[in-house]
Formats: structure tokens, sequence, C-alpha cells
């Protein structure tokens, strides 16, 4: 069975943390790469990191005295964002089909 | 300059409290500190400040929470201070929009923690109330002196957190229309 839809916010988390970032990094990361339009806000992003560490998509790394806490993507994550891309291709390939882009 | 002022709002009208706060902010009245119904103001240049605030899943002494406030501070907000399981934070508008929440499900969820709180209050307050009124009359054979009458105000509680419960929901399934065909 496929992976379900990514929402926007987690499909931009699972991006960033393909290097290890922390959480202001993610929305930084996030607002940078969508040109400003994706503007992930800091209670949605925290229960979002919590849900995918949960779920093994993340996992959050060893924390060091004084430093933020950094997370960073597993093989699982890379996994759901292929077949994220997968998806986002043929809804792509079939719009422009249909409607012409 | 501190100013000390006292108001009540709702549980339910959180929104119009958060909005009252940034007012505030954007006249150069930065909050600093919360207390029942009581808001510390100190000065600030006007329209410096954003204002946000939640109700926390667990008290704010509980690991949990202070692992979310410490999560935010690194954002950028600073901690302002919590009354009950409320939270507040602020954050300098220069370094970036301020908000908790940018998906529908994590407004959802925070609706429901809201209306978790209020639910248990009116149906203690509707059950002891009909008690009260049961015995007002039985009992106490309408005598309105000391507090027999109590369970009309038991019941008038009910009455206006139930209007509130259902503004709670009114809004929340506003939401989950939306959700229906936006993410």
């Amino acid at each position: 069975m496929p992976n379900p839809p990514l929402t926007e916010a987690v499909y931009y988390i699972l991006l960033s943390l393909i290097t290890p970032m922390h959480g202001y990094g993610i929305m930084q990361n996030a607002e940078a790469l969508s040109h400003g339009r994706v503007r992930l806000a800091a209670g949605t992003l925290y229960g979002a990191l919590n849900t995918l560490v949960e779920k093994g998509l993340i996992i959050s790394l060893p924390e060091e005295s004084g430093r933020k806490k950094e997370y960073v993507i597993t093989e699982l994550g890379k996994k759901a964002l292929q077949s994220e891309i997968q998806r986002l291709r043929e809804l792509l390939e079939n719009g422009t089909n249909i409607l012409g882009g | 300059m501190k100013k000390v002022v006292h108001k009540w709002f709702w549980a339910w009208s959180f929104e119009k409290e958060e909005k009252w706060l940034n007012e505030m902010a954007a006249k150069g009245l930065v909050l600093s500190s919360v207390g029942f119904c009581k808001y510390v103001f100190e000065d600030s240049l006007p329209d410096t400040y954003s204002v946000r605030l939640e109700l926390l899943e667990n008290a704010p002494t509980h690991p949990e929470s202070e692992k979310y406030i410490r999560f935010l501070e690194e954002t950028g907000a600073e901690h302002v201070g919590n009354y009950m399981r409320w939270t507040y934070f602020r954050k300098k508008r220069a370094d970036g929009a301020f908000d908790l929440f940018s998906d529908i499900p994590s407004r959802i969820k925070h609706l429901n923690r809201i209306l978790a709180l209020l639910l248990p209050l009116t149906i203690f307050n509707t059950a002891i109330g009909i008690q009260n009124v049961i015995l007002f009359f039985a009992k106490f054979a309408g005598d309105f002196s000391n507090l027999n009458a109590i369970g009309f105000v038991n019941l008038a509680i009910s009455a206006l957190v139930t209007i509130g419960i259902i503004k709670l929901f009114a809004k929340r399934r506003k939401l989950k229309k939306e959700q229906r065909i936006f993410e």
C-alpha cells in the first residue's frame, strides 16, 4: 500500500531534516524554500516533530548542554518523502495534461 | 513603568483576550506578567511585540510543558508567564511573524483542550445544581435565607459555561468544514 499523503508542514519538515537542524532552523528553512509561503508556527511544528519522532520518520539527536535540540530524518522518513514526491509528480502530470500547464 | 490592569476573560474568549493583549502592545504596553484577572504591562515602543496565549496540555511545571516552553524560547519567543494552565508568550515583531498554530489540526486540538476543561465544569454544576434546587423546594420550602438557594447559582454557572461550550463547538465545526477542502 502506498504511503498516505503528507501534509505540507510534514513535507517541508522532512525535507529540511536531510541535514540535522533545530526547530527554528526548520521554520526558517521551510519559509526560504517556499519563498515565504509556508510559515510553520512554533506550536504546530512542535506537535509535528513529536509525532514524526513517534512514527520513526525522524529522530531527535542527543542533546548537548547549551545547544538547541536538533533532529534528523531516518531511512523510513526518506522513504516517505520519496513516495510523496512520486505522488506529487502524478498530481502534477495529470494536472498539466488535462488543464495544460 | 509598570501598569497593572484587572480584567476577566472567559476561557472561550481566549481569542478576544489575545487580541486585546496585542492592541495593548500596539499602543506600547507589552505584557510582562499574568495572574488571576491580572495583567502587568511594561512600556515598550509601540508595535514592537506580538503576544500569544495557549492552554497547555499539562500544568506549566510538568516536564512536557517545560520542554514545550523551552522549544518556543528556542524559536525566539519570550515566555511571559502562566496563569493556571494558560501560558503567555511574546516575541519581537522584528524577529518575524509570531503564531502558535499554522494548521487546522493543531487549532482543533487546542479547542479540544479548552472543551475538556469546560465540560466537567458544566456537568458538575448541573448535577449539583439540580440536587440543590430539589433540596431547596423539598426541605427549605422556598426559603431564600442562608445558602439554601445555591442550586440556582450552580445552574446559572452551568448555563453560562454551556453557552461558551456551544461557541467553541461552532468554532470547531467551522474548522473541520474547512479541513475537508483545504489541508
